[in-house]
């Protein structure tokens, strides 16, 4: 009884505005939040590979006692860039720079972001960032090589001397306006630029999550590049804000990076919370459970986020307040709300085991680990047993690693708005089987060793210890988590040479880019149907199955009134919306 | 063309009731494990700590655990329970589109703000044992921790100097050894007594990290930390730095003997003896 077969064709924006401006010039000068966002995505995936690359050779040198695979300064290097570049230059910039760009506008019914051009300067200052922070093996001393926190005063110019700290200071300047202004630009156009009746509580789940991360860009990077400015003033310019000779405060780096540092988690897996309610929500044939609910948690994510950052600092005797133990244990309830609203959404629907499916399952699974395990270190005393050991790097990983998920969710869910061809569903399947495979093989081990005492960031370790075991299974399941990348990869190549072009709405999504061709044309929008809740073109597709009509039946009032669904059919509403 | 009648609706919530009534075994048996929390439960892992502050962190530790696990497992399962049994059958299946529960968006905010409370009381008590600092310390030993070693000074409950100092003597060699090695330095306690730990670092950033007892803490420039370990079992001990600290940090190791109160008070003045001659001889 659908009625998707009887949605009227859409048809192209004249194409003049894209001819003659393809190809690198094209590109180059190209405002178009759409060409913008795939920038971005590209280029956060190619840091992402170089980063797994690292991360394989990290692997390999710790799967041995008294391993010689690469020099101390040279492990040092890669896990300083292998983080620098999964969380500086992947997640965050993929998920606001990458699908934000390109969803934000579309799903709000918006022909672009609110400033296009600040957009691609956004994106400018990544890539020159992102390559800088890169630019830093080049140098005679190598990279930065002080961990991705860089905790003063190692990072400062006694200790770590020479250009490639410099560098990677420099960088993170570079992406943290960067990342700045696409807070602006993502705030500005949920606010101003929603399509007539795209009431906020219109808005779908991701880009409200996408206007609450941008509201804590807004609130966290600033705190990042002052105090970026300040370590560069420490190593250039004679300052002593961080040195203890001059009367500085060492701690002083710490309390400002996790200000930006504690927040800047939830600028990482806010997207992704996102990306996964619209996910489950369309492949289960139903609205989300607790859309004001979810939005309510999401904001009271976001407010705790600022008050937590001195849990990440209990070891250092300076703040044993109870205080950030509490508002980090009360993150929980939040983020149970969202648990429960994921099942709830899941809960006696119709679910279609997509790829992008698996994957937001597989983001549930693995993220709730790495959530409980987030309470345990929330506690100061089992914070100091564990602090800085492979039980945290088993934690954040799981975090972090459950944002992949969500990364492949999100590109296996909308690769078809974007490219105008569909991904192989087997192996997308595959990929998803040995990714989530490898991920439990690591963490595992990662928990154990952590929990028998072994430090994070050592290059070597002795086999008196005993931890050899643990490290070879963890590196094995690294490896298997490669190939579940390979096999992303393959797929991407297989389905680009043999393409299967995908209808506008494949999925039967719900929210306003499946209005939209496949890929969107310029500036996005041709028709938009009537916005009558959060999920116009589920309304618009399945007008006898609208949750207004719930409501209706539920009210036990007379049967729906046959008007109102008429309405709902009519293209009239909203369809001059760009003249 | 959802076929709800009101049939439905009545045996749809008394599922609901069977389905919180079936959650909330669970949670009792989570309440229990907080209770027994440490007393023959397995270590999940974890060291049961050779001092009374660690073997406090054990306990909340395996509390924890427990809590965490059983609250894991049940959203698990929901997680798995509805991604299986609500798979589409048929292409044209349409569900029901229900999209709110208010009564239940309630008790499940509720209940995790009171298992929240919960584990932040036993956080607040364990963290007050584990932070203690005791005001007559049999014992006091100054740490000093530099880049790439560490250097433990004697001195008495009082704090005055006894003369032994035990300090890493040999530069990194890029190859981490047995932590009880020679080339490291190993802090020697007295089993059973309170010994006061004043903690400095006069270059970067270090941690005195000793995985036996539970605990770590940071050895930071221009901060001195302070804090008990009142040891409770003999043995010797791995430690190690674990605050990244450059180049060699992975060979910043140590280690920790414990021995009975008398054999200490020999080791002791052996030591004063030695270190006094070496002293008066270089």
């Amino acid at each position: 009884m659908t009625l998707i077969a009887e949605r009227p064709a859409v048809i192209g924006h004249p194409e003049e505005h894209e001819h003659g401006r393809l190809g690198v010039l094209g590109w180059l000068t190209s405002t178009d939040h759409k060409v913008i966002g795939k920038s971005y995505m590209l280029t956060a995936l190619a840091f992402f590979l170089l980063a797994g690359v690292m991360a394989l050779v990290i692997r390999t040198q710790l799967a041995a006692p008294d391993s010689t695979v690469v020099s101390q300064h040279t492990f040092n290097e890669l896990f300083t860039m292998h983080g620098s570049l999964m969380l500086y230059l992947f997640v965050g910039p993929f998920a606001f720079g990458g699908i934000a760009n390109y969803f934000v506008p579309i799903q709000v019914g918006a022909p672009d972001m609110a400033f296009p051009r600040l957009n691609a300067l956004s994106y400018w200052l990544y890539l020159t960032g992102g390559l800088t922070m890169v630019g830093g093996f080049l140098t005679v001393g190598g990279a930065a090589d002080f961990g991705w926190v860089a905790y003063a005063p190692l990072s400062d110019a006694v200790n770590s001397p020479g250009a490639g700290p410099d560098m990677w200071i420099v960088a993170l300047v570079l992406t943290g306006f960067s990342a700045i202004f696409t807070g602006v630009n993502i705030v500005t156009t949920v606010f101003y630029l929603r399509a007539p009746g795209m009431t906020m509580f219109r808005v779908p789940v991701f880009t409200w999550n996408m206007l609450v991360t941008g509201i804590l860009i807004l609130i966290a990077f600033p705190v990042l590049t002052a105090a970026l400015v300040m370590l560069w003033a420490d190593r250039h310019l004679g300052t002593h804000i961080y040195t203890v000779a001059g009367g500085g405060v060492p701690v002083l780096w710490q309390n400002l990076f996790w200000f930006f540092g504690h927040p800047e988690v939830y600028i990482l897996a806010l997207p992704f919370f996102g990306v996964v309610t619209d996910v489950l929500a369309t492949f289960s044939r139903k609205p989300v459970f607790g859309y004001r609910g979810m939005i309510f948690a999401t904001i009271s994510i976001a407010a705790l986020s600022t008050a937590v950052w001195a849990h990440h600092m209990f070891t250092t005797g300076t703040v044993l307040l109870p205080f950030f133990s509490l508002m980090s244990y009360l993150i929980a309830v939040p983020t149970g709300i969202k648990f429960f609203n994921w099942i709830g959404t899941m809960w006696r629907g119709s679910i279609d085991f997509t790829a992008s499916m698996y994957f937001g399952v597989g983001f549930l699974v693995v993220f709730l680990f790495g959530g409980v395990t987030g309470i345990f270190l929330a506690s100061p005393p089992i914070d100091f047993a564990t602090h800085d050991t492979y039980f945290v790097i088993a934690h954040f990983h799981e975090v972090v690693f459950a944002l992949v998920y969500g990364a492949f969710c999100a590109l296996y869910y909308w690769w078809p708005k974007m490219f105008g061809w569909m991904l192989r569903e087997r192996l997308g399947k595959l990929s998803f089987w040995l990714f989530f495979i490898g991920t439990w093989i690591t963490l595992i081990s990662w928990y154990i060793v952590g929990l028998h005492g072994m430090p994070r960031r050592i290059a070597e370790y002795s086999a008196s210890t005993g931890w050899t075991t643990l490290n070879q299974i963890a590196t094995a399941g690294a490896f298997v988590m490669a190939a579940g990348v390979a096999v992303f990869l393959v797929n991407v190549y297989v389905s680009w040479r043999t393409q299967v072009r995908a209808p506008g709405n494949p999925w039967d999504g719900q929210t306003l880019e499946w209005a939209a061709a496949s890929p969107p044309v310029h500036h996005n929008f041709t028709w938009l149907p009537p916005i009558r809740s959060e999920r116009p073109v589920w309304d618009f597709n399945h007008p006898d199955h609208t949750t207004q009509q719930v409501h209706r039946k539920e009210a036990a009032t007379a049967p729906s009134d046959p008007a109102a669904v008429k309405t709902a059919h009519g293209q009239d509403v909203g369809e001059e919306r760009h003249p | 063309m959802s076929s709800q009648h009101p049939g439905v609706a009545s045996n749809r919530s008394c599922r609901r009731r069977a389905v919180l009534r079936k959650a909330s075994v669970p949670f009792a048996l989570l309440a229990g494990a907080v209770v027994l929390g440490g007393c023959k439960v397995p270590t999940f892992g974890a060291f049961r700590g050779a001092t009374t502050q660690g073997h406090a962190e054990f306990k909340l530790w395996v509390g924890l655990f427990i809590a965490g696990l059983i609250v894991a497992i049940i959203v698990w399962a929901l997680i798995l329970w509805a991604a299986a049994a609500y798979r589409r059958k048929r292409p044209d299946q349409m569900p029901s589109q229900f999209h709110a529960n208010i009564p239940l968006e309630i008790i499940y905010t509720v209940v995790p703000v009171i298992i929240v409370a919960v584990i932040f009381y036993f956080t607040v008590v364990t963290e007050n044992q584990v932070d203690a600092v005791s005001r007559h310390p049999a014992e006091r030993v100054h740490v000093l921790a530099y880049r790439w070693g560490w250097r433990f000074t004697y001195e008495n409950g009082q704090g005055r100097p006894q003369g032994v100092t035990i300090q890493t003597t040999a530069p990194p060699r890029a190859l981490a050894l047995p932590a009880t090695s020679s080339q490291y330095p190993q802090l020697v306690l007295p089993e059973g007594q309170t010994v006061r730990i004043v903690l400095d670092s006069n270059d970067v950033i270090h941690e005195l990290y000793v995985p036996a007892f539970n605990f770590g803490r940071f050895a930071q420039p221009g901060h001195t930390n302070v804090f008990d370990f009142t040891t409770t079992r003999t043995g010797v001990f791995r430690g190690q730095c674990a605050e990244f600290c450059g180049l060699y940090h992975s060979e910043m190791l140590f280690s920790v003997r414990v021995v009975p109160p008398a054999t200490f008070g020999q080791w002791l003045t052996t030591e004063q003896q030695r270190q006094a001659k070496q002293g008066a001889t270089s």
